[in-house]
């Protein structure tokens, strides 16, 4: 195959703790670690290592929003992407306007396969996969943990409820990843310099001619309820009696 | 009024509880009218169980080859074509409703809300994000069908004193024929289902090993428990990922949690934090998950686990 293109959204790093805004107007992010999402990092390391068999020849890097997101893309240039580009925009956008800036870089860049994280860690929405696939009219392959290419077709195997489901989806089309596709690579000092020099095109919303869709207006953000610390027991026969009060036993 | 239309999950030979749970959510809307859809081969038994659910007022059945296993890419073109004048369309936010419910908004041209965790309004909702570390209320347009997901471990399934009409319902979608199933590889288990289990018995990495998992089994059927496990136990191999408690596994709420082993890493608590009451057994004071449990028991699992097997079964 030609090309993959693989989707690198720019998040709270996963480590931090986050808190919601005294006004609940939104989180914390001021001065906040940001880094690639994690399911993203899976998606690229997906794409590198398919690229390194020798089944792929390109891997294109794709983030959307403001420019502090190119710190993002030079990270994956890094892990081993060989271009990226960046879709400007100034506003959130919202996932079915996410999906509709995929598809008018697919209709651009015709890639093989897309590969995008299941979710991102900061809205938890996991759709923008399955709406391109949609839009796109093509398959859509979601919480992958195997993917095997053969032809013009993939074999991937899905983490889902019941177990493990395998698929066979016809090429091009869309997998999503789940954790257990891959560990991701570290990115080595020597790989940071030789990202400098990879090419980052910009390109804005309205140059790709992408309708923004009307999004979900957010009202406000809250503190989740927290649960109470409860007591602490000695040993087996006092836990069994604090369980018997409850009748749980 | 809302009219709304929920996405039945189902196996081919049952439907999956979730379903009744987002009846209930739907029960919730502001003058609430429920139909269930079925999209199935042979599913005269699936439509029975779903017409015997309260609140449910008509039951939709599709029956097609095509439906034999539940493809998104196949099902999301026909649940379009079902959509009319819904005013809400539903599916479960287990991995059945997030792999379904975004193709279909993308079709209807909608943005999907996911993980509605409470109705706050025909159109406005609350769901966690940042992993449940914040709370968000979203207010979709009231021009659109909203199409969304229920966070099941929110709602209480509905019962079985309902009597809906069945109807066969004809449509005209374009199926792709780009997708296909292959297999399910299905832990086989006599134990409860995890989502749905009152009470559930999970293990983490402290436990070591595969073989160590034993006296966790053991446990869970003195208490006729279903068995889970941390991300990091399933990450180490000593279990497989359907057994996955957490933000990124099930996200459960049984009435009695037991967590043995597990540190109470966010994610992990993500998954259990509507849990009615919450056991710790740990050997670290420290753990977090202490900071949270109802009951805890600081010690060495190895010892405590098999005692309290013991004690639970006389």
């Amino acid at each position: 195959m030609e090309k993959i293109l693989v989707g690198l959204k720019r998040v709270v790093d996963f480590n931090v703790r986050v808190r919601v805004k005294s006004d609940g107007s939104g989180v914390e992010t001021d001065g906040v670690k940001m880094s690639i999402n994690p399911f993203d990092e899976i998606a690229l390391e997906e794409a590198l290592r398919i690229r390194e068999r020798g089944e792929a020849s390109e891997v294109i890097a794709v983030s959307i929003g403001s420019s502090e997101a190119q710190q993002q893309l030079r990270t994956g240039l890094a892990m081993g992407a060989d271009r990226a580009i960046l879709v400007t925009t100034d506003s959130a956008i919202d996932q079915l306007t996410v999906a509709r800036v995929f598809l008018a870089l697919v209709n651009r860049e015709k890639p093989d396969l897309v590969l995008l994280g299941k979710q991102a860690i900061d809205n938890d929405n996991n759709q923008t996969g399955q709406m391109l696939a949609a839009l796109w009219e093509r398959p859509q392959a979601t919480f992958a943990s195997t993917v095997e290419l053969s032809g013009s077709t993939a074999k991937v195997t899905r983490e889902v409820d019941a177990g493990l489901e395998t698929i066979e989806i016809d090429l091009p089309g869309v997998v999503t990843t789940d954790l257990r596709l891959n560990e991701p690579r570290y990115v080595k000092l020597p790989d940071i310099m030789k990202a400098k020099k990879k090419p980052l095109d910009q390109v804005s919303l309205e140059e790709l001619g992408v309708q923004p869709a009307q999004g979900l207006r957010e009202i406000s953000w809250e503190a989740p309820p927290q649960r109470s610390k409860g007591v602490v027991v000695n040993d087996v026969a006092e836990l069994v009696a604090a369980l018997k009060e409850k009748g749980l036993v | 009024m809302s009219k709304i239309l929920i996405i039945a999950e189902h196996d081919g030979a049952s439907i999956n509880p979730s379903t009744a749970k987002c009846v209930a959510c739907a029960s919730g809307l502001p003058d609430a009218e429920v139909d269930v859809a079925i999209f199935s081969n042979e599913g005269s038994t699936l439509a029975a169980a779903a017409a015997s659910m309260s609140s449910v007022r008509k039951v939709l059945k599709v029956d097609q080859p095509v439906n034999e296993h539940l493809l998104a890419a196949i099902l999301a073109p026909q649940v379009a074509a079902m959509a009319g004048d819904y005013s809400h369309i539903f599916g479960p936010s287990t991995t059945f409703g997030k792999d379904l419910m975004p193709r279909v908004a993308a079709l209807l041209g909608v943005n999907q809300v996911s993980d509605i965790m409470s109705i706050e309004g025909s159109h406005r909702f609350k769901r966690p994000v940042y992993a449940g570390n914040a709370v968000l209320t979203v207010e979709a347009p009231s021009d659109q069908p909203v199409v969304a997901t229920i966070r099941t471990a929110s709602y209480q399934a509905v019962g079985n004193e309902g009597s809906a009409q069945v109807e066969e319902f004809s449509l005209d979608a374009s199926i792709p024929d780009h997708t296909r199933f292959v297999e399910l590889s299905a832990g086989k288990s006599d134990r409860p289902d995890l989502q749905t289990a009152s009470t559930v018995v999970s293990g983490g990495r402290a436990l070591g090993g595969a073989e160590n998992f034993d006296i966790i089994y053991k446990l869970a059927d003195a208490l006729g428990a279903a068995v889970g496990a941390s991300r990091a136990a399933v990450d180490a191999g000593y279990v497989p990922n359907e057994m996955q408690v957490g933000q990124t596994g099930k996200i459960i709420a049984p009435d009695l949690y037991i967590a043995i082993g597990i540190s109470g890493a966010i994610q992990h608590l993500t998954g259990i934090k509507d849990a009615g009451t919450i056991v710790a057994i740990n050997k670290d004071a420290e753990a977090p998950i202490f900071e949270i449990a109802d009951i805890g028991l600081v010690g060495d699992l190895f010892t405590i686990v098999p005692e309290l097997a013991e004690a639970l079964q006389k």
